[in-house]
């Protein structure tokens, strides 16, 4: 759980009971998790715990069961038409499998909330677009390009470039640096925090990489069996006196955690 | 009674996917006529679905008008009705063969095509990511092709008409041995306004069930590759059959009294 904090009085979101489930596969079991405005709070978690899920069922892409969600105090849970899209314009996301659309070169991927979704002219947004992939480390030949002719990283990059093109409120990371050589992934790791600090947006993210997750975030959720079962501020991380985090940040596989697997 | 549960969870089943449809259709529709609407968009599906559809669409009709043709010539030589072959060939172009061949056909070509692409970007998370891009995937991906599907249709369906008329016209002049003269005048004087209207009201009807299927199967197919393929194979049965369906009763709509 956690309570508001003197310097974030109201919550950008607050999420309260969110359960959801697949058929009988139940993902999120009652999940509470506060977000205050400008902060970086990062989600991990085990491989299909649901951090993926969650972040789908805030922009409203899967329909929760039960729970609420509040977003700047309004409830998204249950929102439809012209209200929802009024909220998800505050939002952007880079996909963990990036999700980039293969029929538009990569200028008008980064390009395409510019002009789709803003009405903003084509050549403007394109001079925009460029100088987002640029600051991704890509260059003006890349742009020109189809998404199929990338390498996952880049692809991943250029996912990064569009989530935060129309410099949303909100930004969501899912696994930003994952498939990154470590140098890339400190520069992403800096646009990021650049984003939040600079930008003032505030940033829920999901990542394996514990190094990363130190340079990115002011706090830490863990996600266990569909609840968050510990958060708190990064730099406590390596005392959080929680067996289950302690285990996930040294990636232990002796400890409360039990992985799943017979020995071949 | 275990006979008669199939036969209430078939029917239930049955009521399910077409209230799904039925709010899917209403959505789409809603979106066709709200702005903003986008023009650059239509107009690559109306070449998509209308343009590369001509050489398929031509073919068949070709082909259809010539066999009619023939057929009618070895049919009616028993009674000495020959004369006739120009008008029965107008009358089944116009009213039914045109509209529903090139229906069939642009249900085959297109409807399986978005079918594939709308599911692929559904499996890719691409629909998804539409939405926080802040475009409605009906403005942007559905809208555009029901609205080339609704107008491209009748203009593909018109000339196929043509087309087929003119290979009717070819078998029996070069064949049969008519005069094309009096071949050209029957069919003109034959043919009603009503004959033609009606084909091209179908023509319209077919063209928006074929990008509606297309596109409700796309937009709701899941699970990777195998599931792009049973939409694609969904969206042409069921555009295929929809579209027989909907001829008898656009038929009935025009010529029983
Ligand atoms: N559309 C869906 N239909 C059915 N089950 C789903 C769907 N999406 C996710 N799941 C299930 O939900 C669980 C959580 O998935 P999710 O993608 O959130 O995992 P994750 O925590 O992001 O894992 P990873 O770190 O590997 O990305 C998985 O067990 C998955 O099988
Ligand atoms: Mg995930």
């Amino acid at each position: 759980m956690t309570e508001p904090t003197a310097i974030n009085p109201t919550p950008k979101i607050q999420i309260r009971g969110l359960k959801k489930a697949f058929g009988d596969n139940v993902i999120l079991d009652g999940v509470d998790l506060d977000i205050g405005k400008g902060e970086s709070v990062l989600v991990i978690g085990g491989s299909g715990s649901g951090k993926s899920v969650l972040l789908k069922c805030i922009l409203g892409l899967l329909h929760p069961d039960s729970g609420s969600i509040l977003v700047d105090g309004q409830e998204v849970v249950g929102l439809y038409g012209s209200d929802l899209e009024e909220v998800r314009a505050k939002f952007g996301m880079l996909f963990q499998n990036a999700a980039l659309f293969d029929s538009l070169p990569v200028w008008e991927n980064v390009a395409f909330g510019l002009v789709q979704g803003k009405g903003m002219d084509r050549i403007e947004a394109k001079a925009l677009a460029l100088e987002k992939l640029a600051a991704v480390g890509l260059n003006e030949e890349v742009a020109e390009l189809s998404p199929a002719e990338l390498s996952g990283g880049m692809r991943k990059r250029v996912g990064l470039a569009r989530a935060i093109a129309s410099n949303p409120e909100i930004i969501f990371f899912d696994e930003p640096t994952t498939g990154l050589d470590p140098i890339m992934g400190d520069v992403i790791d800096r646009l990021i925090v650049q984003c939040v600090r600079g930008l003032g947006a505030t940033a829920l993210s999901i990542t394996h990489d514990m190094a990363s997750a130190r340079r990115i975030s002011d706090r830490v959720a863990m996600l266990f069996q569909g609840k968050i079962i510990w958060s708190g501020p990064t730099k406590d991380i390596d005392h959080s006196g929680n067996p289950y985090v302690e285990q996930f940040i040294h990636g232990s596989s002796e400890g409360p955690i039990q992985m799943q697997i017979r020995s071949l | 009674m275990p006979i008669l549960q199939p036969i209430g969870r078939t029917f239930i089943a049955f009521l399910e996917v077409a209230g799904r449809l039925s709010i899917f259709a209403i959505a789409a529709l809603t979106h066709c006529v709200r702005p903003p609407i986008y023009p650059r968009l239509i107009g690559r599906q109306m070449l998509e679905i209308g343009y590369y559809s001509l050489p398929v669409v031509g073919l068949t009709a070709i082909f259809t008008g010539m066999v009619l043709a023939l057929q009618s010539y070895t049919g009616f030589a028993r009674f000495s009705a020959e004369s006739a072959i120009p008008n029965v060939v107008i009358v089944s172009i116009t009213r039914e063969l045109g509209p529903v061949l090139a229906g069939l056909m642009v249900a085959g070509r297109v409807g399986a095509a978005i079918a594939a692409e709308i599911g692929t970007m559904r499996v890719t998370e691409q629909i998804d990511a539409l939405y926080t891009l802040s475009t409605n995937p009906f403005k942007y991906l559905v809208a555009p092709r029901l609205i080339a599907g609704l107008v491209t249709l009748p203009i593909l369906v018109l000339i196929a008409d043509i087309i087929g008329v003119f290979g009717g016209y070819l078998v029996s002049v070069y064949k049969l041995g008519f005069n094309p003269a009096t071949y050209i005048s029957n069919t003109v004087d034959f043919v009603e306004v009503q004959d033609v209207v009606s084909g091209l009201v179908k023509a319209s009807a077919f063209g928006f069930l074929v990008t509606l299927m297309g596109c409700y199967h796309g937009y709701h197919s899941r699970g990777g590759a195998q599931g792009v393929g049973t939409a694609t194979t969904n969206a042409v049965v069921s555009a295929s059959i929809l579209i027989l369906c909907f001829n008898y009763f656009i038929t009935e709509l025009f010529f029983a009294q």
